[in-house]
């Protein structure tokens, strides 16, 4: 049977609505809903490329991701998690071909380092050393943080799930939130195609349909969803550690622990939409830049290419506020792409915010306001 | 049939463990791969997915109408990155 009524609906059930959920019932605050149209992490959290990393340009990006990392290390200990998130530290290498690169490069490591991240830029050669099978042609260097790495989505996913249930939150799968009712300009209630649940506070944390979630309550979000396509490889023995990024080539690399390499590339070209098919061109084209850039996968096998959705906002920085015009509907959405690094802070502020608590990070910058403000702060470093 | 049959070959998970995920309440296939990666292997769920199927239909009661098969992604067959590369450019 359905709850008719909750103090808080979180429409989501991706990594971020259930690491609210977690957060919420942890600071007392167990009368939590989660809808989730399909299954947990159905969306862009299931979709994504399981990286994480702390290596940002901007001080809120670095801070939210020290913060998150610093709790994936104790994640399975923190929720009591019984199977493993397959946390894997090896590092992040991201790859520089122009000297504009190394330029950014440097701004971003003297202020991550400040910040407490211990990145450092290294020459061709030592990246070499630390990807023994990478073609260093053209490389004028990298940027490099051996605290960076990969996590499992669903298993981090399923483990705040788990442990928002355990303490009391009801979790609704193949549940759409249809409509927001308000009275005035306050929430009322939330009409799922399963029934009505009554309540005063929603949370969009819908990912890739955050649009849609804003447009029941009146709201136009300064956010739009663009198509990211990934793909997949046979299993093989450990040979790569780190993630590998290039931003010049807009691709990322990685090999998790299970053995699989999982690759994806940004396309300038993608339209805006919710579209989540695939195309035989990315298969191609980033085919022909894993092969250039890491000669000896050529043999590797891929079997399997999907798709997912980024959440964008003007300035790749997500947006974590309650709605001015509309009290009561709180937003963690237009991540960017890089949501899943950063939930477990997210969770955190997020709760916090919606109890009326002193938030643990200046996330009031990342407030809808900012761009009418003007006030962005753009990230520059993003696939 | 036995719980120690293996049903998902790639990934070498017995029935045991298949049917301990569903009763979990991975009440689905597209549910389950992402749990115990049932179906995320080389074979991609083309050996393994009806007898899974079958699983999930004993453990939830739901009838076959009930539950969708998995979405279908290419590349039909495992292909060489090398292969991918080259596209239909035979000449190069």
């Amino acid at each position: 049977m359905m709850k008719n009524s909750a103090e808080v609906v979180i429409i989501g059930g991706g990594v971020v609505g259930c690491a609210i959920a977690y957060n919420l019932a942890k600071m007392g605050c167990t009368d939590v809903v989660v809808l989730e149209k399909e299954y947990l992490t159905a969306g862009a959290t299931g979709r994504c490329g399981a990286g994480i990393r702390q290596q940002w340009g901007t001080e809120m990006n670095c801070k939210l991701s020290k913060a998150s990392m610093d709790t994936f290390e104790v994640l399975n200990e923190m929720l009591e998690y019984p199977v493993d998130i397959e946390l894997k530290q090896n590092g992040y290498l991201i790859l520089a071909y122009e000297e504009k690169e190394i330029e950014q490069f440097k701004k971003n490591i003297s202020l991550q380092n400040r910040l407490g991240i211990d990145s450092r830029l290294i020459s061709p050669e030592e990246a070499r050393e630390i990807v023994p099978h990478l073609n260093i042609d053209g490389l004028l260097g990298a940027a490099f943080c051996g605290r960076d790495g990969h996590a499992n989505p669903f298993h981090v996913t399923q483990a705040y799930a788990d442990a928002a249930k355990r303490l009391g939150v009801e979790i609704y799968t193949y549940t759409s939130c249809m409509d927001i009712e308000r009275e005035g300009d306050q929430i009322t209630g939330v009409v799922t195609d399963k029934g009505k649940i009554k309540t005063s506070k929603v949370v969009n944390a819908a990912g890739g349909y955050s649009d849609l979630i804003g447009n029941m309550v009146g709201l136009e979000l300064p956010v739009f969803s663009e198509r990211h396509q990934i793909m997949v490889t046979e299993p093989v023995n450990p040979l790569q550690g780190p993630m590998v990024i290039s931003f010049y080539h807009h691709f990322y690399c990685q090999q998790v622990p299970h053995g699989a390499f999982i690759m994806g590339q940004g396309d300038p070209n993608e339209p805006k939409g919710h579209n989540i098919g695939h195309s035989w061109q990315f298969l191609q084209e980033l085919s022909g830049k894993i092969v250039r850039t890491f000669p000896v996968l050529k043999d590797l096998r891929v079997v399997r290419q999907w798709s997912g959705l980024y959440n964008i906002t003007p300035d790749s920085q997500p947006i974590l506020c309650e709605a001015p015009e509309v009290p009561g509907f709180y937003m963690a959405i237009g991540f960017s792409g890089h949501g899943f690094m950063i939930a477990p802070i997210t969770g955190v502020v997020m709760a916090e915010m919606i109890l009326g608590k002193e938030v643990s990070m200046p996330v009031h910058k990342l407030d809808l306001g900012r761009f009418e403000r003007g006030e962005l702060v753009l990230e520059p470093s993003v696939v | 049939m036995k719980d120690d049959v293996i049903l998902c070959f790639c990934e070498d998970l017995t029935r045991e463990e298949v049917r301990e995920a569903i009763k979990k309440g991975s009440d689905s296939f597209e549910a389950l791969k992402r749990l115990i990666r049932c179906g995320m292997g080389a074979c991609q769920g083309k050996t393994c997915e009806e007898n899974i199927q079958r699983e999930i239909m004993a453990i939830t009661g739901k009838t076959r109408e009930e539950l969708p098969l998995q979405r279908q992604r290419p590349p039909s067959v495992g292909i060489f990155l090398q292969d991918a590369a080259r596209g239909d450019n035979d000449e190069k």
